[in-house]
């Protein structure tokens, strides 16, 4: 971990340096939890907006304590488990997939020289990790005793293992310009391009890489595994209170992750035209920001894929365009 | 767990090809009322599909053999519970055949303005239900702020705004006053353009052509034999609308056109419906252009039987007699004639049927009601064969059942 | 209106055809056909192959305790058929005898008699022969009775109510 300003570094030499790692990663944590809250609360918001409605306004000003009040609605339920359900399996299952989605946030670089694990295959890392958050779903399908909840697992990580392969294409062309899995390299790649932003270059596979985004962490128009109106809630149905909580947190890290990664290796990570003294990941943020509003528009605009098509939009159209683009790249990195 | 598969063997003790059942359960968010579908599927196609319906069984015909005829137009505003006020009208047209009475022509304008408003109502509810079962949610949102401008003109109508209650036999319960007309007048100018907002919206989305365009096509062969009707059966190409076949109320008076689709699938039901949509608002405005013709004419006929009708006439004779001077005997007159009628409207959802049976007394005999939700759900086994799940819900959704039209 | 033209000819042709069969032809606010059972079945096929190829209602009555006319039998089952070229309505009622109560079934000519059908089973309690799978359909599945028949009551006393019923009952009062 590459820390802190030049004043406070000689109170952090004194610090055992896993206790250092483990305080960072906590406040790491908790902020990134703040994030996650927040943002069912903005989707909820914005959503209304969008639909000539107001969304949550009563608990606290405009509505900005209601996440507060879900966590400890749903934390104060009862904490029902189903007769025939395998016990263990049952209760790890949502900690997997939040675990899978939440260490993501460890290797996204958040300014110049704070990133919390410096890993040198740090892309390949994420990957990995969005690769094994579907044994969470598909755990949690088969744990759960039940018909519904057994197809909505097997959708969903069918879902997720086609559009891996599309999202991992689009993200080597990525490493093809730059150079490196190390995600802190890339960022300093950009800036160092001469077009700042991988975005300019790479338009094809950013776009393949937001839809597959979209699809990994089950949002629409991909939502069908855990659509209310088909099979009511998919691979969750039987969780109730805080484990299904988890499962919602889950979703969203995931999508904040993902947002991470589009802007550390698409739009500039946290590099921006101008310094902000004091607020070293204001960059970052914003463009954090403007891709979670993009998420959001479209939950509130488009209908929902069926599943076949789905997948035939998965296998059949992206991975041939990220494939041609990577295609494309290698070539004219080699030859220029 | 047991496997997904179950394998069901027949009496040789050979096992049949694997099909997976599921049970669609009465209690879905999707399925619009209490329907449960057991399914047969291999893998994500569907091989065999059961409706069980009865789930919203409330005797509604055994009741209305023991209430008096105006009693029973509050039994059928629970029936196609979204557009109430098409349901009373066919009550009161077999009703008023029985009967004898022709309502008087300010009553049946009324009572076409008050159709067409169920009728747009009822397909701004199936809009947002269809969408919102494919996955749009704003058009949900929009079509439901419609809607309750239209049920808030409803309720200064009749003060209900869904079970109205307001068509009576022999013509309408209370007339139109100024401000109703003018509200009326202000709805059909907006409208056009809120149709235009959901248009936008989902019509030449791709993703919207591709979950509806092939899905549950019925050719017009199938449709009539299916006993299809309404949006149904002109989405497959069949002009049939009870509006033009057999005029009823003041539709032999007004232009409309009746739209029809091409392919039978779910697109052009779509499409049909939304067109319809047009043709209502502009039925309404007509309407509303001829009701200053008729100023001031009664809303309910001369001879229209009252809420409570006697259990027996008596005709009276009066006859001498040498102790009591004069005695009064009579025949017992029927106070309804007796007979039987069938009449049958234009629903929202489909032909809605009413054949009623008269013995002479105060309560009807057999009334017997002909829901279009009833005939659409039991063919939903044929539209869905070779179909998947997810299309299973936008099948249910472009049929436009009600249960409690369904199961009465 | 187009209820009640018929073509003269069409009359004269259906009661040549089928002499044995129909009873009475009325014109009440449709043409209406009173035929026996025994040939009811080829009188409605050849109404539909002259063009009525729309059946808008199957239903029965139940005609126990009619005061105003003398009814042959208890039972009647009433079609009401359309023709969409010519925008005809035609209703045939085929009377059906209390203790013999069966009637043929028109689910070989259309789809839409198969519910209808097992519908009016279910309320009145007529078999419909060669029917493909008669079943309840609105009541559940092991209910006793035929609900739409005269001489079932409106309210059931508590001794007669269907057993899932009681059974719920007896859970809740069990449980108190």
């Amino acid at each position: 971990m590459e820390g802190g300003s030049e004043g406070m570094s000689d109170i952090i030499a004194q610090i055992p340096y896993p206790l250092l790692v483990f305080i960072v990663a906590f406040i790491l944590v908790n902020i990134a939890l703040f994030h996650v809250a927040y943002l069912t609360y903005a989707e909820r918001k914005i959503i209304a907006r969008m639909q000539q409605r107001l969304g949550p306004n009563r608990v606290g000003p405009r509505g900005l304590l209601q996440p507060i009040a879900d966590v400890l609605k749903l934390l104060q339920k009862e904490d029902i488990i189903p007769n025939n359900v395998d016990k263990s399996v049952f209760k790890i299952a949502p900690l997997i997939s939040l675990v899978c989605a939440g260490t993501g946030v460890s290797l996204i670089p958040l300014w110049e020289k704070f990133v919390l694990s410096n890993l040198n295959v740090g892309l390949l890392f994420i990957l990995a990790l969005s690769s094994l958050s579907a044994y969470g779903v598909i755990l949690s399908g088969w744990a759960s005793n039940s018909r519904y909840a057994l197809l909505g697992g097997l959708r969903s990580s069918a879902q997720v293992i086609s559009y891996e392969i599309a999202m991992s294409l689009a993200l080597l062309s990525v490493v093809l310009m730059a150079g490196s899995f190390n995600l802190q390299d890339i960022v300093k790649a950009q800036v160092a391009s001469p077009f700042k932003v991988y975005l300019i270059p790479q338009v094809v596979a950013f776009f393949v890489f937001m839809v597959c985004a979209l699809a990994e962490t089950n949002r629409v128009p991909f939502d069908l595994p855990e659509a209310e109106t088909e099979l009511v809630a998919g691979y969750f149905v039987e969780y109730s209170g805080i484990r299904f909580a988890l499962f919602y947190l889950a979703e969203y890290f995931g999508m904040v992750v993902m947002s991470a990664l589009a802007v550390t290796c698409f739009l500039g990570g946290y590099a921006g035209p101008f310094e902000v003294p004091g607020l070293p990941f204001i960059w970052f943020l914003l463009k954090l920001y403007v891709l979670l509003f993009f998420y959001i528009w479209v939950r509130a605009t488009l209908p929902r894929y069926r599943y076949d098509q789905l997948m035939g939009l998965g296998w059949k159209v992206l991975i041939p365009l990220a494939l041609a683009n990577l295609f494309v790249t290698a070539f004219l990195k080699l030859y220029l | 767990m047991s496997l997904y598969v179950e394998v069901v063997k027949n009496g040789n003790g050979k096992s049949e090809s694997e099909y997976f059942t599921i049970n669609m359960g009465p209690h879905h968010p999707s399925t619009h009322g209490v329907l449960r579908l057991v399914l047969e599927l291999d893998g994500e196609t569907i091989v065999k599909c059961d409706p069980r319906i009865g789930y919203l069984h409330r005797g509604v015909e055994k009741l209305a053999e023991h209430l008096n005829y105006n009693q029973t137009i509050v039994l059928s505003d629970r029936l196609d519970y979204i557009a109430s006020a098409a349901n009373n009208i066919a009550f009161c047209l077999a009703f008023e055949k029985l009967l004898g009475i022709t309502p008087p022509r300010r009553a049946r304008l009324i009572r076409t303005i008050v159709n067409e408003m169920a009728r747009i109502s009822s397909h701004l509810l199936w809009l947002a239900t269809h969408a919102l079962d494919i996955g749009a949610m704003t058009v949900f949102l929009y079509c439901f702020r419609d809607r309750e401008w239209l049920l808030s003109i409803f309720e200064k109508v009749c003060g209900a705004r869904l079970t109205h209650s307001y068509v009576r036999v022999g013509g309408v319960r209370l007339d139109f006053t100024q401000e109703i007309i003018d509200e009326l007048r202000r709805f059909t100018e907006e409208f056009p353009q809120r149709i235009l907002d959901y248009e936008t919206l989902i019509d030449v989305n791709r993703i919207w052509l591709k979950r509806t365009r092939g899905v549950a096509v019925v050719d017009a062969e199938t449709a009539i034999n299916l006993g299809l009707t309404g949006p149904v059966l002109r989405g497959s190409g069949v002009p049939y609308d009870v509006r033009k076949f057999r005029p009823y109320d003041a539709y032999d008076e007004v232009e409309f056109e009746v739209p029809v689709g091409e392919r039978g699938d779910t697109y052009d039901r779509y499409k049909v419906r939304m067109k319809e949509l047009h043709q209502s608002n502009w039925i309404i405005k007509q309407c509303l252009d001829k009701l200053k013709e008729v100023e001031g004419e009664p809303v309910l006929a001369e001879g229209a039987p009252d809420l409570l009708l006697p259990s027996r006439i008596r005709e009276p004779e009066p006859k001498p007699h040498p102790k009591k001077g004069f005695i009064f005997t009579g025949k017992e007159l029927p106070v309804v004639p007796p007979g039987e009628a069938f009449a049958s409207i234009e629903s929202p959802k489909g032909e809605l049927a009413v054949y009623v049976v008269s013995d002479g007394g105060p309560n009807p005999w057999r009334l017997r009601i002909r829901t279009p939700s009833f005939v659409h759900i039991s063919a939903i086994p044929e539209l869905a064969k070779g179909h998947m799940i997810a299309d299973l819900v936008a099948i249910i959704g472009t049929l436009d059942v009600v249960l409690g039209d369904c199961d009465r | 209106m187009g209820l009640l033209e018929i073509a003269m000819d069409f009359l004269a042709e259906l009661r040549e055809k089928f002499s044995k069969v129909v009873l009475e032809v009325l014109e009440k606010d449709a043409l209406t056909i009173v035929c026996q059972r025994e040939g009811s079945l080829e009188l409605i096929s050849y109404l539909k192959e002259k063009g009525f190829k729309h059946l808008i209602d199957l239903c029965g009555v139940d005609y126990q305790g009619y005061k105003s006319e003398k009814k042959p039998e208890r039972f009647e089952v009433v079609y009401h058929l359309y023709n969409l070229d010519e925008k005809k309505l035609i209703r045939v009622k085929v009377p059906i005898p209390e203790n013999d109560a069966w009637q043929y079934s028109v689910t070989g000519l259309w789809k839409t008699a198969n519910w209808f059908e097992r519908e009016c089973y279910d309320m009145f309690g007529i078999v419909f022969k060669g029917h493909p799978d008669l079943r309840r359909l609105l009541m559940p599945e092991d209910w006793e009775g035929y609900p739409l028949r005269k001489d079932y009551p409106l309210f059931l006393t508590e001794e007669n109510e269907w057993k899932g019923y009681k059974e719920f009952l007896e859970s809740v009062r069990g449980a108190k």
